[in-house]
């Protein structure tokens, strides 16, 4: 059974289809890589998978089941443009609100092992609104992997991160993918994606132009996938 | 973790921000006072005038201060895009919303007990002479002020014109329980227990509680989801 299954889905804006009958599949330890230029409809088509917006057509499935129903959720991990943590409460505050919205047995330790992990330790008791950048990404990407989701939803995960920021999510995705957990990206940012992509999907205009597994020559070389596929 | 402990997180979640920031809580106890001084600069009433039009003062400052903490309610998610985080949470939407209504609630409750005798100071009345009853009052008008504002708080979040949405969509659906709670408080204030005259107001107001409470819950999940 895959992980992730996109069957037709169909999205429109007013009469526009920013989706056009995609259908995608994620096999469960695999990572998919999301491409395409501002406006394909990657990000349209991760919200709907992540059951924030629906489809008007179509079916979208996680390990076989609804997005919205509790026990997906529990297994889905979604880093998106924002960094979804609260400005007025500290670092610890915020993952263990997380933890316990996960229901996990002991939200302040899983809390304090991810800040650690992140590289934040240090500043747990510190407010949000007074992180830099950087820590902040940190502190939003230990948010999205604190329960342990066996499906990771991220979307643009590079994006304005700093080295070090970029070090750390690269590292996490390789030990999530390790441990058998299923990786849907979406990103501009092909050479960093395309050294953890075991799969690759193109989207133009709201429609799959290609989906299939990275090549070497497509980790060797970004500019391929868009040279050889092109746009519909 | 069990249905009401989500609730708590959210409520307490909620009230921990706002109690840092007291951007919500500021306004609305700043605005409900000035408005109560500047009435009583523009009335000079004699006490019993000011008893008959008490409940109808206290109504309208209550629901309009009101509106200031509820417009914050869902708002409050949108900077760093927390709302899409707790819809992808595995709470169910109707905890999510629960959960904040407790906490606007608590505001809402609080600035109304601070409201009460800056009221009975510039207007010089006695209001807690039924005081239970003026209290039972006040937590069913309360609610219900709570639960349509939170939920079209969620309706109307990502509208960029919500803060006068809200009020707009708000008030002329409170109508019937704000009717009630302004004609039973009149009454309280005037020293007159909750009698056959004004039961059937108390009536209106607990079932539009529960009618709108139960219909919110229903429909939030689309609200929020689509």
């Amino acid at each position: 059974m895959s992980a992730v299954a996109v069957e037709g889905v169909w999205k429109f804006y007013g009469d526009y289809p920013a989706l056009r009958d995609v259908r995608l599949e994620a096999a469960p330890g695999s990572c998919l890589a999301l491409i395409g230029r501002n406006g394909a409809g990657k990000t349209t088509l991760l919200r709907i998978v992540a059951g924030f917006s629906k489809a008007q057509r179509g079916k979208i499935k996680i390990h076989g089941n609804d997005p919205r129903s509790t026990e997906t959720r529990r297994q889905l991990g979604f880093l998106g443009h924002g960094i979804a943590v609260y400005d007025e409460l500290s670092a610890l505050e915020n993952l263990t609100l997380y933890g316990k919205l996960y229901a996990l047995a002991d939200p302040r330790k899983s809390a304090l092992e991810w800040l650690e992990r992140t590289g934040l330790e240090r500043v747990r008791n510190g407010l949000v609104r007074e992180f830099s950048r950087g820590m902040r990404q940190r502190l939003a990407v230990a948010r999205a992997f604190l329960h342990e989701p066996s499906v990771l939803l991220l979307d643009e995960p590079f994006t304005a991160l700093d080295d070090r920021a970029i070090a750390v999510l690269q590292r996490l995705l390789r030990e999530a993918l390790a441990a058998g957990k299923t990786i849907v990206m979406s990103t501009h940012q092909l050479r960093e994606a395309l050294e953890l992509a075991t799969h690759v999907a193109l989207i133009s205009r709201g429609q799959l132009a290609f989906h299939g597994q990275c090549t070497p020559e497509m980790a060797a070389d970004p500019g391929y996938i868009y040279a050889q596929y092109g746009e519909v | 973790m069990g249905y009401f402990r989500q609730v708590a997180v959210v409520a307490f979640k909620d009230l921990r921000a706002e109690l840092r920031t007291k951007e919500a809580i500021n306004a609305s106890l700043a605005f409900s006072i000035v408005i109560l001084l500047l009435f009583s600069f523009a009335f000079d009433p004699s006490e019993d005038t000011m008893r008959e039009i008490s409940g109808g003062l206290l109504w309208i400052v209550f629901a309009f201060a009101g509106t200031l903490t509820l417009n914050r309610s869902f708002a409050r998610e949108l900077p760093n895009d927390c709302l899409d985080a707790l819809i992808a949470a595995p709470l169910p939407a109707s905890a999510l919303f629960l959960g904040k209504c407790l906490a606007n609630y608590a505001l809402v409750l609080a600035v109304e007990l601070v409201s009460l005798p800056v009221f009975g100071i510039f207007y010089n009345v006695r209001w807690a002479r039924q005081f239970p009853e003026l209290l039972l009052v006040l937590l069913l008008g309360t609610w219900a002020l709570t639960v349509i504002g939170t939920i079209f708080s969620a309706l109307t979040v990502n509208i960029k014109l919500r803060e006068v949405m809200l009020p707009m969509l708000t008030y002329p659906i409170l109508i019937p329980a704000l009717m009630s709670a302004m004609q039973l408080t009149t009454a309280l204030v005037g020293g007159t227990a909750i009698n056959s005259d004004t039961i059937d107001s108390l009536k209106m107001l607990i079932g539009f509680d529960i009618v709108f409470t139960a219909v919110s819950l229903a429909l939030v999940e689309t609200v929020l989801v689509g």
